[in-house]
């Protein structure tokens, strides 16, 4: 074990990757000589080389269709989208292309690329470098959408994107990039995606949350242990596929479920969650399903803490639901 | 990388190598093949036997003289159009018609509308409809086979419509900086859908767009198919020795509708297509084999109607197959099935068992 933090677990992950694959590459903007604008990619054009680790001109659209292309070709291209926020370039290659070429050409052309990209607020990043978008990619069938919350899962599910078949959205909270160090595995230990992780064990609500929004869960969990309220927090890592029965059991068990992200909420991931335990936890609810996110505005600069989701909110939220049953 | 001042500003295509005398015959047969089944699709989706069409008509010579250009080992990126292309890659009329009806032998399993070949026995990769989009694709693909030191070409087929794309931009671009073997040959057939060529760019041409990115651009009679062969087998020769991408733009003229669900007589006339079908390919390579003794009108009348049998029993024989199983549309999602599909699979068992649909 290595204590590091979530870049730190991401760059020496990609570096591992490269050496035992030489189909691994990277490609993307300003990855290379600079090492990606948050380091990311630190180090893997001096060990690697401009052949495997591509500093390509400014085109999300041009990255990902080259990508694509190279991925049909046999490679195993990581394309990094420096922020979410400038992903929609390659919306059209990432939704119509990237997600389909698997089920529309009957299995013949899968297209296996992973797409790195920093997302979430709480950077002072204003309405474009700031936003949580990953609805826009989870209501698209064929792309598998996974967000980690530490370094350790940080580095098991790129381990785990990079060998998968499928294409792959890896969400990195860059929020805390490096505001938080864990233990990390030195071996290639996997994260399985569609598998939550149970944060904390309780047994009077449940809180969901994913990507930067563990951290003020916990926090909450530990606030509301002070008030006699037992609060589970499981962190939901992959978004697509979802580990529905986790989060069936846990609301099952508790009664009560708090969700938490960043994204507004109107049509967010949560309504997702909300829908799920309205058809599948309905009579197991004490209280209705309550949603801590982003307002339904567009991502503020100067107020963005007005905007973003903390502990405290969690706790409110988490005390309405107790007391509303 | 190219001398940017040297590059010509729009010159028609210098000779590559000539197309082999005996190789001109069976590329008419294949143009010839290739008309006649455009023309027996228009009616079988008038008669409700396909659900959709869009013809090549006039574009068979940029398309064959393309694709003879090319090996076996070249990766084709089309885009909806290529029928022409995917015949003289070896695709056979059988498998076309199974996409086309979209039964239980369609390699794509139906997935898509007609037209929209993907054969990766030949490397006829998927096309989908979105405009320009396999552009970026071939470059990336390209770009893997130069680091692989594969002796590979990769080609994108597109359309005048999609020099206005956002992909043609990047896809040139990119090829331009990274200098990989992929050849961008535009079909201008003028019109995309409604919008006529003049509309659709300033520009005198779309071949010196490529300028723009230092790429070398040639046009070339697209109903020439000696002139096609020759201008891809000299872009294709210079991207595998390292010498980068072309575009060509193959100037002819979209004969037919844009689809069967387009009508031309809203925005072209007669005359502007009367005048076009003057220089259609296939009559002009008829008249220059018979010219040259190699075919006569008696040999032609002869072979056209055993195509047009061919290819109204092969499409009888398709329209014959088994449907395709109704539980696929769950699979090639992903390369495992999801729970979550397992289970709207099952979900989709239980309408069909309780007659909610039929399957």
């Amino acid at each position: 074990m290595t204590e590091m933090n979530i870049v730190q677990a991401i760059n020496r992950t990609l570096h591992e990757a490269m050496r035992r694959d030489a189909d691994v590459l990277v490609l993307g903007e300003d990855v290379g000589v600079n090492g990606g604008v948050f380091r990311a990619t630190d180090g893997l054009y001096k060990e690697f080389g401009a052949e495997r680790v591509i500093d390509t001109p400014l085109s999300e659209t041009g990255i990902i269709g080259a990508a694509i292309g190279m991925s049909l070709y046999g490679l195993k291209p990581i394309a990094e989208i420096q922020f979410l926020d400038f992903i929609y370039p390659a919306f059209d290659q990432i939704v119509s292309e990237l997600a389909k070429f698997r089920y529309r050409s009957g299995g013949q052309y899968p297209a296996h690329v992973v797409i790195r990209s920093p997302y979430g607020g709480g950077i002072k990043g204003g309405l474009y470098h700031s936003q949580s978008t990953e609805a826009y990619f989870c209501h698209t069938p064929g792309i598998k959408v996974v967000v980690p919350s530490t370094p350790a899962d940080a580095r098991g599910l790129l381990f785990t994107a990079i060998d998968d078949e499928d294409p792959v959205l890896f969400l990195e909270p860059k929020r805390i990039y490096r505001s938080m160090t864990g233990e990390v595995p030195d071996g290639e230990g996997r994260v399985p995606f569609g598998k939550s992780r149970l944060v904390r064990e309780g047994s009077d609500l449940s809180i969901f949350a994913y990507g930067a929004m563990v951290p003020p869960a916990l926090e909450a969990a530990e606030t509301l242990a002070q008030d006699g309220v037992s609060a589970e927090v499981v962190d939901l890592r992959s978004l697509v596929p979802l580990d529905e029965a986790a989060v069936v059991a846990s609301v099952e068990k508790t009664g009560r479920a708090v969700i938490v992200h960043e994204a507004a909420r109107f049509c967010g991931f949560g309504a997702e969650l909300a829908a799920l335990l309205a058809e599948k936890a309905l009579y197991s609810l004490k209280a209705p399903v309550v949603r801590v996110t982003g307002f339904d505005t567009p991502f503020p600069y100067a107020l963005e803490n007005v905007y973003l989701p903390n502990a405290d909110r969690i706790v409110r939220a988490a005390k309405t639901a107790v007391r509303g049953s | 990388m190219a001398d940017r001042a040297a590059l010509p500003t729009t010159p028609t295509a210098p000779p590559g190598p000539d197309l082999p005398e005996e190789a001109v015959l069976d590329a008419y047969r294949l143009m010839v093949l290739a008309r006649a089944t455009d023309e027996r699709c228009l009616s079988l989706q008038r008669q409700g036997r396909i659900g959709f069409y869009a013809p090549l008509m006039g574009q068979e010579a940029a398309q064959v003289g393309a694709s003879l250009a090319l090996t076996p080992e070249d990766w084709v990126f089309p885009a909806y159009r290529e029928l022409a292309v995917a015949l003289a890659r070896g695709v056979s009329l059988r498998a076309i018609f199974d996409q086309l009806i979209g039964n239980a032998d369609d390699v794509i399993k139906g997935r898509q509308m007609p037209n929209h070949f993907g054969f990766r026995d030949v490397n006829f990769v998927v096309a989908s409809s979105p405009i320009g989009t396999q552009i970026t694709q071939a470059v990336g693909a390209a770009m893997a086979a130069q680091r692989r030191k594969d002796p590979v070409v990769t080609i994108a087929f597109f359309g005048d419509g999609a020099t206005s794309s956002n992909d043609f931009h990047a896809g040139l671009n990119f090829a331009g900086v990274y200098q990989c073997p992929t050849i961008f040959f535009c079909q201008n057939n003028q019109w995309a859908i409604s919008l006529p060529r003049h509309r659709q760019t300033r520009s005198a041409t779309l071949a010196e767009k490529a300028n723009a990115y230092g790429i070398p651009g040639v046009q070339v009679d697209g109903n020439d198919l000696r002139a096609v062969y020759h201008a891809v087998s000299e872009a294709r020769a210079r991207a595998v020795s390292g010498g980068g991408p072309s575009m060509i733009e193959a100037e002819v003229y979209r004969f037919g509708p844009h689809s069967t669900s387009d009508d031309p007589k809203r925005y072209r006339s007669d005359a502007e297509l009367s005048a076009a079908k003057e220089r259609d390919p296939i009559a002009r390579l008829r008249s220059q084999l018979i010219a040259a003794g190699k075919w006569s009108e008696e040999l032609d009348r002869t072979h056209w109607e055993e195509v047009r049998a061919r290819v109204a029993r092969t499409f009888e024989s398709a329209e014959k197959a088994q449907p395709l199983d109704p539980r696929s549309v769950f699979d090639d999602v992903f390369a495992r099935m999801t729970p979550r599909l397992e289970e709207e699979r099952a979900e989709y068992d239980a309408l069909v068992r309780d007659g909610a649909v039929k399957p």
